[in-house]
C-alpha cells in the first residue's frame, strides 16, 4: 500500500496543536488521520482503527498508560515499537527535543515513517514557537500596563511630564541594575499601599 | 571550585525525596555535584531521556534499568542500578465502596496483606463486574507486588480482575470518580486518596515484601564506566541524604522542602504520614508503621542483586521475558553492589559483605557480616512465607508457573 493509506492516530490533550498536526498530515496526503483528545477514548480508538503509527506529545502524562494499552491490544499484531529506528541517533534527538513520540507498528519500514515523524517534529516546533511569541506579546502588553501606571503616577504626585516620568523610570532602574518593569510595578504597589483609602 | 553540572530527572513522589535532599541540603555541592532535577511527566519519559542521555540518571522504577539491560524497551541501552532510594514507601489503597465490602468479608483494618487477601477473594468471587485496579507501570515494583498479593490471595489477575496503567497523581482522582477499585502506588498518594478520596489503604509494600526496595538510580552503564568518580560522589551525596532523612527530627523540614510545586506541589501533611509511618489508613483510622518508608536503616541503600534476581523472576512469571540462564545473570548484574562499596568504602560506613540474600530468611533484625563496624538488617520476605532464593530462579519461576 502506498505511504498515504497507512492509519495514522495522534493523541494530544492540546487541540490546537492536534489539529495543526492533523492538518500536516492530510496536506501530505493521509486520508486515514484520527485526532484523539482524551484519553479514555484510545483504548476503544486503537480497537477500531489498528493505527500503523501512533504520534503522541511526551508532556502527555498518560504515555505509561497507552504503552499499556499497546501490550494489551489484540488488534495490533505487535507490541509497537518507539520510533522509526533505533540506529537513526538524530532523528530521536529530534523528536524528543521537540517534545514529540511517535510508536509504529513493528516491520514497517523506515522511508515510509520517517516523513511523518518528520512532518509531526516540524509542526511541533512551529507550534512552540508560536506559544513562545505569544506568550511574549502578552508580557510585553502586561508589562507596558505597569509602565503606564507609575508613569500615571509620577504625574499626579511629583507632576512630571510623561517624558520626564518615563527618564526617571529609566534612570533608576539603570541605577539600581533591574528592568524598569520591576521598578514600575516597586511603585504601583508602593503607591497602593500608601496611597489614599479608597 | 566550579561544580560539575548533573541531570537528573524524577516523578512526583515521596522517595525522590534523596535526591531532592541531596540538592537541597548541600550534600552534591559537598561532592562537588551541581545537581539539577527535572520533574517528569511519566516513567516512559524518564526511561527514554536517560536512555538518550538527557539525563546522567535517574529516579527510577526497580525494575526499570533491568529491562534496559535485558533489551525490553524499544530504545534499551544497558543499565545499572549502583543504589537504592530506600525501602517500602508503596501501599494497595481501595475505594470507601470496596472497603466496605471488603469489611464484611472480614479484613481488619492492620494492614495485615494475609487477612485483606483473604477477604479480597471472597469479594472478587461474589462480584459481578470484574474489578480494576490501577498501577503506575507495567515494569514496576507495585505491579509485581499486587500481582504477587493477589497470586498468593487465590485471586489470577488475568482472569478474575483488571489492573489498568494510570500515572500516580492521577490515581487518587480515578479513584473518587469510580474510574478504578483501587491502586498501587508510592507516596504520597496513598494518603492523598484518603484525604481526598474517602478511600482506605488496604495493605502496604511493608506488609507484603518486607524490607523490599522500590524506587532506585538509575544510569547507563557505559556512561557510569566513563565517569565512575562523578558515579561515586553522587552515592555518597545520596547517602548522606538517606542518613539525613532518616533522622525523625527532621520530617518536618523534609515535608516543608517537598511541599513545593516544583517537587511534589501538595500540602505538607499529606507528606509527612508517609515520612514517619504515622498513617491514616481511611475511617478514621490510624496506623504505625515504622517500616513504611525507610530511607537509611538496616542497609536499604544497599543494591542487593538478589532484589534484582526476584524482580527478574516477575517479569519471566508475567511473559515479558523468556527465561534463559544468561538473562537472569544479566539481569542480577544490573544491580551493583560493588559500585556502592567502593564509594562509601572512604567513609567507613557498614555495608554488606554479601552480594545477594535469600528473601525471606530473616525473621527478626539480624546482625549480618560486614565492611566494618555493625550492621543489623531485616526482618525481610514475602507474607506467605515462601523463601526466593537467588540460586534457584529457575526452580523459583518453575514453582509459581505451576501454581
Amino acid at each position: 500500500m502506498p505511504v498515504q493509506d497507512l492509519a495514522i492516530l495522534v493523541i494530544d490533550e492540546n487541540r490546537i496543536r492536534a489539529s495543526i498536526i492533523e492538518d500536516g498530515l492530510r496536506e501530505a496526503g493521509h486520508a486515514r488521520v484520527t485526532v484523539v483528545n482524551e484519553i479514555n477514548e484510545v483504548a476503544r480508538v486503537i480497537e477500531r482503527d489498528m493505527p500503523d503509527v501512533v504520534v503522541i506529545d511526551l508532556e502527555n502524562p498518560n504515555r505509561d498508560r497507552l504503552e499499556h494499552f499497546f501490550t494489551l491490544s489484540r488488534a495490533l499484531k505487535k507490541p509497537i515499537a518507539m520510533f522509526v529506528d533505533r540506529s537513526d541517533a538524530s532523528a530521536i534527538e529530534a523528536a524528543v527535543e521537540a517534545g514529540v513520540s511517535a510508536y509504529v507498528v513493528d516491520g514497517l519500514k523506515k522511508e515510509r515513517v520517517k516523513p511523518i515523524l518528520d512532518m509531526a517534529v516540524s509542526r511541533f516546533n512551529a507550534f512552540a514557537r508560536l506559544t513562545r511569541e505569544l506568550e511574549q506579546a502578552r508580557s510585553e502588553l502586561e508589562d507596558r500596563k505597569v509602565i503606564d501606571q507609575a508613569k500615571a503616577i509620577l504625574l499626579r504626585t511629583r507632576g512630571l511630564s510623561e517624558a520626564d516620568a518615563y527618564k526617571l523610570l529609566r534612570k533608576t532602574a539603570m541605577n539600581q541594575n533591574r528592568r524598569i518593569v520591576d521598578i514600575a510595578q516597586s511603585l504601583v504597589t508602593a503607591d497602593s499601599l500608601l496611597g489614599p483609602e479608597e | 571550585m566550579s561544580l560539575i553540572a548533573l541531570s537528573a530527572g524524577f516523578l512526583p513522589l515521596l522517595d525522590s525525596v534523596l535526591l531532592v535532599l541531596a540538592r537541597e541540603k548541600g550534600f552534591a555541592a559537598a561532592e562537588g555535584l551541581d545537581l539539577h532535577l527535572v520533574k517528569e511527566t511519566s516513567w516512559a519519559n524518564i526511561r527514554d531521556r536517560a536512555a538518550l542521555g538527557h539525563f546522567d540518571f535517574a529516579q527510577m522504577l526497580a525494575p526499570m534499568p533491568i529491562a534496559a539491560t535485558l533489551g525490553l524497551n524499544p530504545l534499551s541501552v544497558p543499565m545499572i542500578t549502583p543504589m537504592m532510594l530506600g525501602l517500602g514507601n508503596n501501599g494497595v489503597t481501595v475505594s470507601a465502596a470496596l472497603w466496605a465490602r471488603l469489611a464484611d468479608a472480614g479484613a481488619p483494618a492492620t494492614l495485615a496483606a494475609g487477612p485483606v487477601g483473604a477477604a479480597l477473594k471472597q469479594v472478587v468471587a461474589s462480584s459481578e463486574q470484574k474489578l480494576r485496579f490501577g498501577v503506575v507501570h507495567q515494569t514496576s515494583s507495585h505491579n509485581y507486588e499486587l500481582r504477587y498479593w493477589l497470586m498468593a490471595s487465590g485471586i489470577v489477575p488475568e482472569r478474575d480482575i483488571e489492573i489498568v496503567v494510570l500515572p500516580p497523581p492521577l490515581l487518587p482522582e480515578a479513584l473518587g470518580s469510580g474510574g478504578i477499585d483501587g491502586y498501587c502506588v508510592g507516596e504520597p498518594w496513598n494518603t492523598v486518596g484518603v484525604k481526598n478520596a474517602g478511600a482506605h489503604i488496604a495493605t502496604v509494600k511493608a506488609a507484603i515484601w518486607r524490607s523490599s526496595p522500590d524506587k532506585v538510580i538509575g544510569m547507563r552503564a557505559h556512561w557510569a564506566e566513563a565517569n565512575s568518580e562523578i558515579v561515586a560522589g553522587l552515592i555518597r551525596a545520596v547517602h548522606h541524604a538517606a542518613v539525613w532523612c532518616g533522622e525523625s527530627t527532621n520530617h518536618q523540614e523534609i515535608a516543608a522542602i517537598m511541599a513545593a510545586p516544583h517537587y511534589l506541589g501538595l500540602p505538607a501533611e499529606q507528606i509527612l504520614p508517609a515520612l514517619n509511618g504515622q498513617l491514616d489508613i481511611g475511617g478514621g483510622v490510624a496506623a504505625s508503621v515504622p517500616e513504611h518508608f525507610v530511607p537509611y536503616a538496616g542497609a536499604a541503600n544497599f543494591p542487593w542483586t538478589s532484589h534484582a534476581a526476584w524482580f527478574y523472576s516477575q517479569m519471566v512469571r508475567w511473559g515479558e521475558v523468556e527465561h534463559t540462564a544468561d538473562r537472569a545473570r544479566a539481569a542480577a548484574m544490573t544491580f551493583r553492589p560493588d559500585v556502592y562499596r567502593s564509594a562509601l568504602t572512604p567513609l567507613g560506613v557498614p555495608m554488606p559483605l554479601a552480594d545477594s540474600k535469600v528473601e525471606g530468611l530473616l525473621a527478626a533484625p539480624t546482625e549480618v557480616p560486614s565492611t566494618s563496624g555493625t550492621l543489623v538488617i531485616g526482618p525481610d520476605g514475602f507474607f506467605d512465607g515462601v523463601q526466593f532464593d537467588p540460586d534457584e530462579v529457575e526452580a523459583y519461576i518453575a514453582a509459581q508457573r505451576a501454581a
